[in-house]
């Protein structure tokens, strides 16, 4: 089976920069690349679209970011929706709305469940990332985006499908909104940072007023009981307990050897510092 | 696509390739390296092998180059403002609102000229007032130490002197207690990447973000990779900085972020704890300091009965006291690298009140440590890669073809090279014996008021060098008539800054001409302008990062040291020129054509003799250089990395670093820092003196680090009942200075950076989700900040980076855009600098404190439409077909 295209982008490694989304610009806009493009416009498109994720509050915070480009998903809803032709799959997985056959279409942009179609207004065209299709045809090996990413944050993976779902497997890599059942060419690592939630607090000693360390925290679904996570506070006190599913509750219980247990409940609706826990004596 | 050519550039985020298709940039990616080049350095460190990427990691703005090449606010053609007349009504009261028209090279030249002329005629050549922004085009040769220094020195001039902007506390303050006079208060940064992958167990960014790419300086992102390594080492990384900046956020383990001005009491408090445990390095501090136990008893309270307790701490900061101590414990039972600033010796702290004995407090905090033994030092973890520090090619602010020993660093070692039978230009007018304005009181000197300073621009030879008075006009100058302006805007940059507005419009100077590629905010106030091209559109030669004059040896920012040949890469686009090009049109009429082209060399001829006078001829012929356009300078084997900085002090030896100071007469017998002592001086010999001579400045004691109540903060209770949030405003992570900003590039669409709203990209404010509930402002509103200096209309993006009480804010808009009367209504364009303060940190330091500044904040519900009909519009002011 013939390699195909596969983008991993690490969340963990984002910092932001930017150089992705500018070196699509520089690549597309006011460059034709047929038969795969029409130039981008100088203004308002994100073929590479950078989100920010904030999680918790004062002074815990957390702070992420996501870079997403088209996902080149192998059931993809635009080929599926768009008139017939216009949008079509190449054999190495990229997806690529033709630039001629959709042009006067722009009800292409509302097919993607993802949003990374955009209208070119000038051009009549929809658009969105095409994975830089015309520069892998002249051999390169890696995207304008994986290319320049400082942070090695992105990575252009060539790969059967076979392999790619081992490797997957083995990196814990995940796509967005699986339940679409679109299957992304597009995968993340550490994405928990983005859609996943955390609970947070600052713990100290009421006797010393010492930061807590060492206490042990214990998150559980009320519903059942289940530990759903653990942390240890650090030596300033603080502990995350990460990778919450938002939108249950969950019961919190605080321990410290000689100190007097805490728990909280809470409905989690987004991540959340709990602020400042006093532990006192029995 | 086989018409491609690929060309070679450099940029002041790196060296790029540039591929051109019809005489048009198709694209700029960041150079990337072969197995024709060097091979990368390898540093082994606990178990693994590091090495860098085969490629530059530039800045965003690198990438986003093409939208500035090819920028609508590109000015292609001289322009003169409609209403003036040299010789007639020059209306300057319309500078900023009236319109331009296109005027010949000839007509512009002439104008220029003649103007340059009378005033030699009528006040003499200090008449002519002159200076650039910050960060202009890359390029050594066409740099402003080089092409612009050695025209103006020829016409002779006042030039208004740059302030050590970027890290001002470490100048006026660190640099009494350690030297390093030469490096303008920053320390040498040698080896320390090797240490610190070997030894550091934790790194402590205090008001450093070296992941913002601006603090990385020149060094764009190639510092990131070396972050991570030291993150998967399993090296802690406490950051403490007002804002959640984007190293916390990407790599932080622990964020502190103490009430804007209060870092000293922080500090002295983790110093109240080393000493009220015993936990920090006695013998170090017995033997490498003098001083310490004057300090000591200051900092326990025995002198002013203010214990500087964790408890005390909390009160001034508002981090908890056992967060305090719990910091100090880690911080001394670690190995610790202080990141005080990106570049180790800079930060947002410097640039406040008190920045001077912000700056002392981290000395003092690493010397308590150990400063220089291994994994303890000052580093900002962006520098101190193993490069070849042996191979010379000098950097930007060596002087160039001005050859200035005056005013660059061209006398160290580069002039003799470059002009070994002479042809260096220096003017003493622009010299200690002439006259100048610092750049912090241009307005007032536009206004021929009188102005009293002490030490002339980046005052490096000596540390006394900076008590030096200094006045303006100085005996027997005039004031300026005529101002020679080139590159950046100052009125996103400097303090107070509607000053520099009205400076041009109320002022006095009769003649401005701008010198620019683009219509930034300050270019629209002038009464001439000269549209000059970028470094793509003209040859040029430099090293990536490589700043040294400034920063010795600084292209061990880069991973690599890569030799540029700025390869021209289109011809200039419209009728715009290169700035040699002008300067020798000017010089033309002038009559100076011949000193100034040295007999008619041309800029390439210029870059092959740059070329010849540095090491590039003993390894690759110049032909071979043109052609392939870049050079990897191989990294030296393990043995021969240089050695690591301030271990030598440590360990009390002669120095053995590549560091090109101290002076001879400023060491003794080649060992310890330039203090009279050779030592850390916690009361500082040279403060002491200049208190000896009759001046004694409360708020820069000899002894010291102290804490001062900020002159503009929460103890100021008037200023603080009225305006009671507290604005930081860093420099941006997506900009260099204005470099990068406005030019409606693309840099305008990223989202951290402006914000589209109802067709005007506005500059951001990070206001606390608190703060913005109390004033009714929601995600994404438009705000007006404002105190009584002026308001500017920025994006509120509410968040909780930044704790209730502070709001945050970038400076160096590269725009300005008054909704009314310029310099007395609002900007729309992002100007922070607006509100920022024109006091000088302390009396006797001539720097400046953008980070105490008190503001408030409230909805605002006017529309940007409105800019458009009045004042320096967006491109309002512009004649059609002109832009």
């Amino acid at each position: 089976m013939a390699k195909k295209w596969n983008l991993v982008i690490d969340v963990s490694r984002c910092m932001d920069c930017n150089d992705c989304f500018l070196a699509d610009k520089d690549e597309f806009t006011g460059n034709d690349f047929p038969p795969y493009s029409v130039a981008q416009p100088w203004s308002g498109h994100r073929w590479m679209n950078i989100m920010r994720t904030e999680r918790g509050q004062y002074p815990l915070v957390q702070v992420a970011y996501r870079p997403t480009p088209c996902l080149h998903c192998d059931d993809a809803p635009c080929i599926a929706k768009s008139p017939a032709g216009t949008v079509f799959k190449r054999e190495d997985g990229l997806v690529i709305i033709d630039p001629v056959k959709a042009k006067g279409h722009p009800e292409i942009v509302a097919t993607c469940p993802y949003e990374v179609i955009y209208w070119n207004e000038e051009a009549q065209v929809a658009q969105k990332c095409t994975g830089c299709a015309h520069l892998i045809d002249e051999g390169w090996t890696d995207t304008r985006c994986s290319q320049v990413c400082p942070a090695e944050a992105i990575k252009l993976v060539f790969a059967d499908d076979a392999e790619m779902a081992a490797k997957a497997a083995a990196e814990g890599l995940e796509v967005l909104r699986p339940e679409l059942g679109a299957k992304p060419r597009v995968y993340y690592k550490d994405l928990y940072l983005f859609d996943k939630a955390f609970i947070a607090a600052s713990l100290a000693f009421g006797d010393t007023d010492e930061c807590a360390e060492g206490a042990r925290v214990t998150v559980s679904e009320t519903s059942g009981g289940a530990v759903v996570g653990e942390a240890v506070a650090s030596n300033y006190g603080d502990f995350y307990v990460d990778k919450l599913v938002p939108g249950k509750e969950y019961g919190v219980t605080i321990e410290a050897p000689g100190y007097a247990p805490a728990t909280r409940i809470i409905n989690l609706d987004k991540s959340v510092n709990l602020g400042t826990i006093v532990l006192g004596r029995p | 696509m086989g018409d491609v050519k690929r060309y070679t550039n450099g940029t002041t985020g790196g060296p790029v390739f540039v591929d051109v298709k019809d005489g048009k940039i198709l694209r700029i990616l960041p150079m990337t390296f072969d197995d024709s080049d060097a091979p990368s350095w390898t540093i082994d460190a606990r178990g693994r092998a590091f090495t860098p990427p085969r490629r530059a990691a530039v800045s965003p703005w690198t990438v986003a180059h093409r939208s500035t090449i090819y920028s609508p606010k590109r000015i292609l053609t001289p322009l003169k403002r409609v209403d003036f007349d040299p010789k007639g009504a020059r209306n300057i009261q319309n500078r900023g609102v009236s319109g331009y028209e296109p005027i010949s090279w000839d007509e512009a030249f002439e104008m220029v000229a003649d103007e340059i002329v009378r005033i030699h005629r009528e006040v003499g050549p200090a008449g002519v007032m002159s200076t650039p922004g910050s960060h202009h085009m890359w390029g050594n040769v066409g740099y402003r130490h080089s092409t612009l220094f050695r025209f103006l020195n020829l016409i002779g001039y006042t030039y208004a002197e740059h302030n050590p902007d970027s890290w001002e506390g470490w100048h006026w303050g660190a640099m009494h207690m350690w030297g390093f006079s030469h490096r303008l208060g920053i320390p040498e940064q040698y080896g320390l990447l090797e240490d610190a992958l070997k030894n550091t167990e934790m790194i402590v960014y205090w008001s450093a973000d070296p992941e913002s790419s601006c603090t990385g300086v020149y060094g764009g992102n190639e510092g990131n990779i070396r972050r991570r390594w030291l993150k998967e080492l399993g090296v802690k990384m406490i950051v403490i900085d007002p804002y959640l900046n984007h190293t916390q956020a990407l790599i932080g383990d622990k964020w502190f972020s103490p009430r804007l001005g209060t870092d000293v009491a922080m500090g002295l408090a983790i110093a109240y704890t080393w000493l009220t445990e015993g936990t920090y390095d006695k013998e170090y501090i017995a033997t490498r300091s003098t001083g310490f136990d004057e300090w000591k008893d200051y900092v326990l309270g025995k002198t002013d009965n203010v214990p500087k307790s964790p408890e005390w701490a909390q009160q001034e900061s508002g981090i908890p006291a056992r967060e305090i101590r719990a910091l100090a414990r880690e911080w001394a039972s670690k190995k610790t690298m202080l990141a005080a600033g990106g570049p180790g010796g800079m930060g947002g702290a410097s640039r406040a009140a008190s920045g001077n004995e912000w700056a002392r407090t981290m000395v003092a905090l690493a010397a308590m440590q150990g400063l220089g033994k291994p994994g303890s030092n000052i580093w900002g973890t962006t520098s101190g890669v193993p490069l070849d520090c042996g191979f010379m090619f000098p950097g930007y602010a060596e002087g160039g073809i001005s050859g200035d020993t005056a005013n660059s660093a061209a006398g160290f070692r580069f002039v003799n090279r470059m002009f070994p039978n002479g042809g260096g230009i220096t003017n003493p007018h622009h010299t200690t014996e002439g006259q100048t304005v610092p750049r912090l009181r241009i307005p007032e000197a536009m206004r021929h008021e009188t102005v009293e300073w002490r030490g002339k621009g980046f005052c490096g030879s000596h540390i006394e060098s900076q008590f030096q008075k200094y006045e303006y006009p100085a005996q027997g100058y005039p004031q300026v008539e005529m101002y020679y302006r080139y590159g950046g805007s100052f009125f996103g940059t400097m303090t107070e800054t509607n000053r520099y507005v009205t400076a041009y419009r109320e002022g006095k100077v009769p003649f401005v001409v701008n010198q620019a590629i683009w219509f930034e905010g300050e270019t629209k106030f002038a009464d001439v302008i000269l549209p000059a091209c970028t470094n793509f559109e003209r040859y040029d030669i430099s090293e990536g990062a490589n700043c040294s004059g400034y920063i010795s040896d600084s292209y061990t920012f880069a991973n690599h040291r890569v030799i540029v040949f700025q390869q021209k890469c289109i011809e200039p686009l419209g009728d715009s020129k290169s700035d040699y090009a002008i300067f020798e049109g000017l010089a033309d009429r002038l009559g100076l054509w011949g000193p100034f082209t040295m007999g008619g060399k041309t800029e390439l001829d210029w870059v092959k003799d740059y070329y010849n006078a540095t090491d590039m001829p003993k390894v690759m012929p110049w032909d071979e250089f043109a052609e392939k356009g870049y050079y990897v300078v191989p990294s030296p084997a393990p043995e021969d990395r240089p050695k690591p900085a301030l271990r030598w002090f440590a360990e009390d030896r002669p120095k053995d670093t590549p560091d090109w100071g101290p002076a001879p007469w400023d060491q003794v017998k080649g060992a310890g820092l330039q203090t009279m002592s050779g030592k850390i001086e916690f009361v500082a010999s040279s403060l002491k003196r200049l208190e000896a001579t009759g001046t004694v400045d409360p708020e820069r004691p000899a002894m010291g680090p102290q804490y001062f109540e900020s002159w503009e903060g929460h103890h100021t209770a008037d200023l603080y009942g009225r305006y009671p949030l507290q604005l930081v405003s860093p420099h941006p992570k997506f900009s260099f200075h204005t470099m990068g900003d406005a030019k409606d590039s693309w840099m305008n669409e990223v989202k951290d950076n402006r914000v589209l709203v109802d067709g005007h990209f506005y500059w951001i404010m990070r206001v606390n989700a608190k703060d913005a509930a109390e004033r009714g402002i929601a995600d994404g509103d438009l705000v007006r900040a404002f105190n009584d200096r002026g308001s500017v209309i920025l994006y509120a993006q509410v968040t909780e980076r930044v704790p209730p009480g502070t709001v945050h804010s970038y400076e160096s808009s590269g725009d300005y855009q008054a909704l009314g009367e310029p310099g007395h209504s609002p900007d729309i364009a992002g100007c922070v600098n607006i509100l920022t303060p024109k006091r000088f940190i302390t009396p006797t330091s001539t720097a400046m404190a953008n980070n105490s500044c008190l503001i408030e904040v409230e909805k605002w519900g006017g529309a940007a439409g409105s800019a458009a009909a009045g004042g320096a519009g967006k491109n309002g002011a512009v004649k059609e077909g002109v832009a």
